[in-house]
């Protein structure tokens, strides 16, 4: 008896605690900057894209929801021909970014991915390019990269040496 | 004899070294420098292992483990934590300078140097200095450069130099900016370049035709393939993605190919992307667009009662493929598609290997032969991996003379050839034009065909051969065929190697002469011959009529409809010829799988498999039936032509053929219709062979994209194709161990993912697969039958006032009919026109190099660019055989010339 009325009288308490549901769709819930949810590919600090099409996101993907091609542009860079998601299938793991060597693809928090026909969960690149460098601002893959690109040639990244000489026998 | 590996007993062959030894025992050891084929080096430091004394001692010393022999009751040890630290040690070393570009670098995936890495454990990095870089070279079509990545364990160009006798690679400058590439950017010269691909631990030299549809290893569907390129049939295995063919890896086989392939096999697949496929059955002229294909088959049935049918079956057509067209068409009337030449050399060269007492070898074992005589073959073009084969039989004489005087090992590389220097064994090599291998050979001979041939003659006479006698030579040509015979029989495994390169029967019979000679003295001679196709033997063997009675039979009015079995046939006679029969036949059937010029004439075009897109068997020179398997369900009605003859023959009610669906059926067919086929039967297990109640799967297990990769047409995944004619699935699922040989469709092993892995599939470092080498031999020598000797030796060759005789000259890149829709092979072939004289003949003819002349042959005149070329003899001439669009194709021809 004594136990029914000390509930009752809780619940009544909570009339007066703060609310903790969000009156969602009208008021959005804050979600933490890694919140796992919709995937994007994002840009270089040049605006330059930066998946380079390496197939890893698509190796860790546990649903093998991701698939691309590599194909390389005349200045150098290499990017994907078609990357495709199938959200669908997703289920949100963030393997392929933990996977992603160039911080490319992202999760961002952003859910409202909702669709009623399936079919339009099938994002191709145009839907997943983004104009940001998402979370992680100011790296760029080729300056660290061994590869030549236009307007960084062989020995202009980070930590190289100009070009050996293969002529000289100089030490 | 027994090694102790940490304490625990191993059986170890001798003769080995520690780091074989070790992957042969399955055990893990990494190492850069080493290769199966090239040898040990012990350049890059990573096989350390420790070695004891004996049991009592505990410190033990670092030997490298690819350059310590094996010893009874060695004491060694993997584990021990100072040889474990010293490879993560050296390893760390290695990587210093190696650039951050695993993900935008081709080899990634199926890199020895990030397994290795792996392997060591080295994980994170201790330099924090800058890093050396180098700037890159062009190399051509087939490979990209990126010396950055480069860890300088110099088997590039130990493979390329000292192996296949390239000459411009090599390694420039010092210390710890050594550079390998070529002196400037150019295309590589060597027909080998592409294996440094595969020879490279990592991701300096990788595969450019890759690069223009890049996929990872892993991602790719495989399937066990046999090169289409020339009639030697190494082993290939085959990558798809996407719905198109993306690249050609090697495929190991102890008795073919070993661990190389040459460019043309390697590169000589884009046809099968290629955008004059013919995807969809199709009525010609009249019908645009598609038809469909019950709709087809009817009509093809129809026709087929109606009319007076024969059969045109192809040497680039698998044996399944021309036996359904025989029994479709009856026997009969089936008639083999090669050109009457190729006909006569291929139906010679089977007669000598089935009738004579002397075994045709292997590549492998062709080149473990210690003398060699090449009769008229230039092989770098006609048959290349042979080529590569020679260079190393070469080797084999010094080798071992060396091996005796200083009891070396022969894994022992370097110091092998620092003994050996420029010695060679004997090599000797007659042919019209210089060849590649010519810089190897003791003695060359040059001239006619004919000529070369009497030689030839002479030299079996030299040996006790029974043949009418040989008058006429000079007192040197004398000479050397006694020098050559001499050698020969000096010999312990002398090779004798003659062909169709040079279009003469006659250099064929003289080099089966001199082998069957070398037999009658004992000897254990091998003779092998090339031959034009990859499937030249099997068709010739499977029999059938001449191509030129085909016209015939056409021209009288016996026949009026014509089954056209993969095969351009104005590659196989002369262009009015060709015209004549197909305005003489009124119905055209064709079954092949791109739209040439004799699709052109057809009027109805089935849609064919290529090599990717169907499973079958090729027989090749050595007369070894190989099975390649379909790699991926192609788009569109394509499938493979035995396949289509066994529906034309249902609606057709054609009783032999009745109840024929799959590839089990149609063997079944083939080997008890044809008993000297029977071995076919044991060349691979059948479809419904499980292991563990599991099919083999073509995808690695890590395969990606599976829900994405169709879904921008369907959101719903497709159930998966089905496969009833083998044993393979076209999915990840199945089971993950090892294979049968005859079905590994990519070497993989745990924590090896490039191509070294092949050494898990091996019952030796470089020695046959586990459960024996696929490919079952359908010829084995006559032993007691003696030796049917050709007594006719070949007139002098006189030039005829008036006239030319033309012979071909053949090119790796060119002469190949399906490698020339690559175009890296394309841009590199020769001109298609060039007629080459002697620079005399030209004189004499007063004709200005560079003018076009005019060549008549059968009453039909063509037109063709004099080229001088003074290795001709006066009164032959040469043009580029095989190549597209090529105005004298049946060759050799004796012909009219106009300046």
């Amino acid at each position: 008896m004594f136990s029914l009325l000390r509930s009752m009288w809780l619940v009544f308490l909570h009339m007066f605690h703060k609310r903790e549901t969000y009156q969602y769709p009208e008021e959005k819930a804050p979600l933490p900057a890694r919140w796992r949810g919709r995937i994007a590919l994002t840009r270089d600090p040049d605006g330059g894209e930066r998946c380079v099409g390496c197939y890893l996101c698509a190796a860790a993907c546990p649903v093998d929801c991701i698939s691309l091609q590599a194909a390389e542009a005349p200045d150098g860079r290499r990017y994907p021909g078609f990357f495709r998601i199938n959200f669908s299938r997703c289920i949100f793991c963030g393997f392929c970014e933990e996977a992603c060597p160039t911080y490319a693809i992202q999760l961002l928090p952003d859910f409202e991915m909702a669709e009623y026909d399936r079919q339009n969960l099938v994002y191709e690149k145009e839907d997943l390019l983004i104009n940001s460098q998402g979370k992680y601002p100011g790296y760029n893959y080729y300056r660290v990269a061994g590869m030549a690109i236009a307007g960084k040639d062989k020995g202009e990244a980070r930590h190289e040496e100009p070009p050996v000489n293969v002529r000289s026998l100089l030490p | 004899m027994t090694i102790y590996i940490d304490n625990k007993p191993y059986e170890a062959k001798p003769g080995k070294n520690l780091l074989e030894a070790c992957l042969e025992l399955g055990l893990n050891l990494p190492y850069f420098c080493w290769h199966p084929a090239l040898g040990s080096v012990g350049a890059c430091r990573q096989c350390a292992v420790k070695v004891f004394k004996d049991e009592d001692d505990k410190t033990g010393r670092l030997v490298m483990g690819c350059m310590e022999p094996v010893r009874d009751n060695l004491r060694l040890s993997l584990e021990d934590p100072g040889a474990k630290a010293f490879r993560e040690q050296v390893i760390g070393w290695l990587m210093t300078n190696h650039p951050h570009d695993c993900a935008v670098c081709d080899e990634g995936g199926s890199c020895h140097l990030q397994d290795m890495t792996v392997m060591t454990g080295h994980t994170y990095r201790n330099y924090r200095f800058s890093k050396r870089t180098y700037e890159n070279q062009d190399l051509g079509p087939f490979l990209n450069h990126e010396m950055n990545r480069c860890i300088q364990c110099y088997r590039c160009v130990r493979f390329y130099k000292d192996y296949a006798g390239g000459k411009d690679l090599n390694v420039f400058a010092a210390h710890n900016h050594v550079y390998f590439g070529r002196c400037e950017s150019g295309r590589l010269e060597s027909e080998f370049s592409g294996n440094l691909a595969e020879v490279c631990p990592t991701g300096v030299f990788t595969d450019k035709t890759l690069k223009s549809h890049y996929t990872r290893k892993w991602d790719m569907t495989w399937a066990p393939s046999v090169c289409q390129g020339c009639s030697l049939g190494c082993n290939t295995s085959a990558g798809e993605r996407y719905g198109s063919l993306r690249q050609i890896a090697n495929r190991y086989n102890g008795e073919v190919n070993g661990y190389f392939l040459c460019d043309r096999g390697r590169y000589g697949y884009e046809f099968v992307n290629s955008d004059q496929r013919i995807l969809q059955p199709a009525f010609r002229p009249h019908s645009n667009g598609t038809v469909n294909k019950e709709h087809v088959l009817d009509q093809v049935a129809a026709r087929l009662k109606n009319g007076r049918t024969i059969g045109i079956g192809s040497p680039r057509a698998s044996l399944e493929s021309n036996f359904a067209l025989k029994m479709l068409v009856g026997e009969d009337n089936f008639y083999l598609g090669m050109s009457d030449s190729d006909h006569d050399l291929t139906s010679l060269a089977l007669k000598i290997l089935r009738d004579g007492p002397v075994r045709t070898p292997s590549l492998q074992e062709a080149g473990e032969a210690d003398a060699v005589f090449i009769l008229g073959e230039d092989l770098t073009n006609t048959a290349p991996m042979l080529a590569l084969a020679v260079r190393q039989a070469v080797r084999r004489k010094p080798e071992a003379d060396a091996m005796g005087q200083i009891h070396l090992a022969e894994w022992q590389d370097a110091a092998v050839r620092e003994a050996v220097q420029e010695d060679r064994g004997p090599l000797f090599i007659f042919n019209t034009l210089p060849t590649k291998l010519d810089e190897l050979a003791e003695a060359v001979q040059r001239g006619a065909p004919e000529q070369l041939a009497r030689l030839g003659f002479a030299v079996a006479q030299q040996l006790g051969a029974d043949i009418a006698p040989i008058t006429g030579l000079t007192p040197e040509e004398t000479a050397l065929a006694g020098k050559i015979a001499a050698a020969l029989l000096a010999a312990e495994r002398p090779l004798i190697i003659g062909g169709y390169g040079s279009g003469c029967d006659h250099m064929m019979k003289a080099a089966a002469n001199v082998a069957w000679a070398l037999r009658q003295k004992g000897r254990n001679p091998l003779l092998s011959l090339t031959l034009p196709e990859v499937n030249s033997l099997g068709l010739e063997m499977l029999g059938g009529h001449r191509l030129d009675t085909a016209i015939d039979v056409l021209r009288q009015g016996e026949a009026d409809t014509v089954i056209v079995l993969e095969n351009d046939l104005y590659r196989r006679a002369d262009e009015h010829l060709i015209d004549e029969f197909f305005l003489h036949a009124q119905e055209v059937i064709l079954i092949d799988h791109l739209y040439n010029r004799t699709a052109e004439k057809a009027t109805v075009l089935l849609p064919a498999g290529t090599f990717a897109e169907a499973d079958g068997t090729v027989v090749n020179n050595e007369g070894r039936a190989q099975r390649y398997y379909q790699v991926y369900v192609p788009k569109g009605d394509v499938q493979e032509s035995w396949r289509w003859c066994l529906q034309i023959a249902e609606g057709a009610q054609v009783q032999s053929l009745h109840g024929l669906h799959n590839l089990d059926d149609i063997d079944w067919a083939l080997t008890t219709g044809m008993p000297s086929l029977a071995s076919l039967q044991h060349l691979a297990p059948h479809a419904d062979f499980r292991i563990n109640g599991q099919r083999i799967p073509r995808e690695p297990h890590r395969y990606s994209g599976r829900t994405a990769m169709q879904a921008n047409v369907n959101v719903s995944e497709p159930k998966p194709a089905e496969d009833d004619d083998t044993p393979l699935s076209f999915t990840m699922e199945g089971y993950r161990g090892e294979p049968p040989a005859p079905l590994i469709p990519f070497f993989w092993s745990p924590g090896w993912n490039s191509v070294q892995s092949v050494n898990k599939y091996q019952q030796e470092i470089g020695g046959h697969l586990h459960g024996g080498d696929p490919g079952v031999r359908l010829l084995e020598p006559h032993v007691n039958g003696g030796a049917p000797f050709f007594h006719e030796a070949p007139d002098t060759f006189v030039p005829i006032p008036g006239h030319v005789h033309i012979m071909p000259v053949y090119h790796i890149f060119g002469s190949e009919e399906l490698s020339m829709y690559t175009p890296g092979i394309a841009k590199h072939a020769a001109d298609f026109c060039c007629l080459y004289l002697n620079p005399d003949d030209l004189a004499q003819w007063n004709i200005t190099p560079g003018n076009w002349v005019t060549v008549e042959t059968d009453h039909h005149t063509c037109r063709l660019v004099a080229t001088a070329n003074h290795w001709m003899p006066r009164g032959l001439a040469g043009v580029n055989a095989g190549l597209p669009q090529s105005p004298v194709v049946d060759l050799p021809v004796l012909a009219k010339m106009q300046a």
